[in-house]
């Protein structure tokens, strides 16, 4: 079975790992990822202005290759998937907007009359926007990925940070609940995983603001950490690359900051998932992590 | 009007010119002198990138003035010169990835995938494409994508993010030609030979000759020769 793809910018360079993991995970439950010939960076923020169509343009146009090739996307990064999502709801709901943007993408086909495969439909919304996670819950299926399973995750303590970019707006992501979701959960529970609750599950890791105020976004960032460490985290598991960069890479400053700082290793969920699936640890990648995982795999037998 | 001229519009000045000369070639006819924006009339140096619009038609076009047509009616004007930022950089202290391009070229992070640049590349570059690619690191895309690159400076010019792309494309392809693309063994070998002096003899036994000499053995060369 194939599925469009979209990996995003992150994904194609400076988180290889996570593209690269979930790729052969689809490939070992039969889905082929099938990379868009063509994307764009999908804007990295849903713009919250609401007289501009220029800035969902990116986001309608990867949504317009996409429908050239299925009838589906599917993303992993937790802000492409945000971005697409919204933007998607905007071509589906807003009809305005939509007119909009289609006689913006019309003009490509003006431009390129020679050329056959540009865009002679106007695009309405008609693709849908799947998490990966949702990917396995929808079209896998987690009873079908549960069969699929060669090592029981059973033993390693899972703690799943869903940050906040996956769950809200609520009614915009219509993904899970933004207060207590729960598909992280089931799906670590289909991989055997012994699943930590944490209270700082949904909050934010800092965002974007590790950019403009590093402080600040350490602080929430080490927040979330020290609050999955308290609850005898063995792991944390994350679905975005901006999250993985705050909760792992900045583990460096909260050593300094706080006495007796014990780390714990933050790996994405594919990561996760592969070892499940018994994928080569070569896919897996363990090499761009700032906190090893390895030595807490291995004590629990799972390497 | 006679059958075979055209009434063009150089900037906002009507003129009648024969309808199947180039732009270049009627806006000299009308009396205009190039000492910029003119080079090799041969669709190669990017010199003359002109921005018109037809009869009836709220599209602005793009095209080369040494190639294009007129057509009767048109609107025209040359875009001389575009101002564009351009790094400087030593091409061995840089690293082939997304990091160098967004330090050199850090407004390229404004590109909004509105498109304009595409629709105004009179090469038919996929320039939106070779930008984005630059944007996620993929050098080597990037490089090839805007082979065709004659740096005429329209895309900049109509850029709503104010990105040079031709420039971002120049260090794309210095960079895929210096540090990705495979290295060419019998260029190596030749390199190789040419620093051990295997032809040093040659060459002084070619600095001796006259000038009769040279012709003869010029003419008397193994145009394709064997192994």
């Amino acid at each position: 079975m194939k599925i469009p793809y979209y990996p995003g910018c992150t994904l194609h360079e400076r988180a290889r790992d996570f593209d690269v993991s979930a790729r052969e995970c689809a490939k070992a439950l039969g889905v082929e990822l099938e990379e868009l010939p063509i994307w764009t960076c999908c804007g990295a923020v849903f713009p919250l202005v609401t007289d501009s169509v220029m800035d969902i343009l990116a986001g309608v146009r990867n949504l317009e290759y996409a429908s050239r090739i299925g009838d589906k996307l599917v993303t992993l990064c937790s802000f492409c998937y945000n971005v697409l999502k919204r933007t998607n709801r905007v071509m589906r709901d807003d009809l305005e907007k939509r007119e909009k943007a289609n006689l913006f993408l019309r003009a490509d086909t003006a431009a390129r009359e020679e050329v056959e495969s540009y865009t002679k439909t106007d695009y309405t919304g008609q693709v849908e926007v799947l998490h990966y996670i949702e990917m396995l819950r929808d079209v896998v299926g987690f009873d079908e990925l549960r069969k699929k399973v060669e090592n029981g995750l059973g033993g390693l303590n899972v703690a799943p940070y869903y940050g906040c970019m996956l769950l809200r707006p609520k009614k915009e992501m219509e993904f899970d609940d933004p207060e207590q979701p729960t598909v992280f959960e089931d799906l670590l529970a289909t991989l055997g995983c012994d699943i930590v609750d944490f209270p700082m599950k949904t909050e934010c890791c800092g965002g974007f603001q590790i950019v403009n105020d590093e402080e600040l976004a350490v602080m929430c960032s080490q927040n979330v950490v020290s609050s999955a460490i308290k609850r005898n985290a063995d792991v944390i598991v994350t679905t975005c690359p901006l999250c993985r960069y705050n909760l792992d890479k900045k583990q460096e400053e909260m050593i300094e900051r706080v006495r007796g700082f014990r780390r714990i290793p933050v790996i994405y969920f594919t990561q996760l998932l592969g070892l499940a699936l018994g994928i080569d640890e070569e896919h897996i990648d363990f090499s761009d992590n700032y906190v090893d995982p390895r030595p807490v795999l291995a004590e629990k037998s799972l390497l | 009007m006679a059958e075979d001229m055209a009434t063009i519009y150089v900037m906002g000045k009507a003129y009648e010119v024969p309808k199947d000369l180039t732009i270049m070639k009627a806006m000299e006819y009308a009396g205009y002198r190039f000492l910029r924006g003119c080079g090799c009339r041969g669709a190669f140096c990017g010199a003359c990138g002109t921005v018109y619009r037809n009869v009836d038609d709220y599209r602005l076009r793009v095209g080369l003035a040494c190639q294009e047509v007129v057509q009767d009616g048109m609107y025209l004007a040359e875009i001389p010169f575009f101002p564009g930022n351009k790094a400087f950089y030593d091409i061995e202290d840089l690293e082939p990835n997304s990091e160098t391009i967004l330090k050199l070229y850090p407004e390229i992070f404004r590109c909004l995938a509105c498109n304009t640049c595409t629709k105004a590349c009179p090469q038919d570059i996929e320039v939106m494409e070779y930008i984005q690619a630059a944007l996620r690191g993929d050098i080597a895309k990037a490089a090839d994508l805007s082979f065709d690159c004659l740096l005429c400076g329209l895309c900049a010019a109509r850029c709503p993010a104010e990105i040079v792309q031709y420039n971002v494309a120049l260090l794309c392809r210095r960079l895929y030609s210096r540090y990705i693309a495979p290295k060419a063994a019998h260029l190596e070998n030749r390199v190789e030979e040419v620093r051990e002096g295997k032809y040093d003899k040659e060459l002084a036994d070619l600095k001796k000759m006259n000038e009769r000499q040279l012709a003869k053995l010029y003419d008397s060369r193994d145009i394709e020769p064997g192994d």
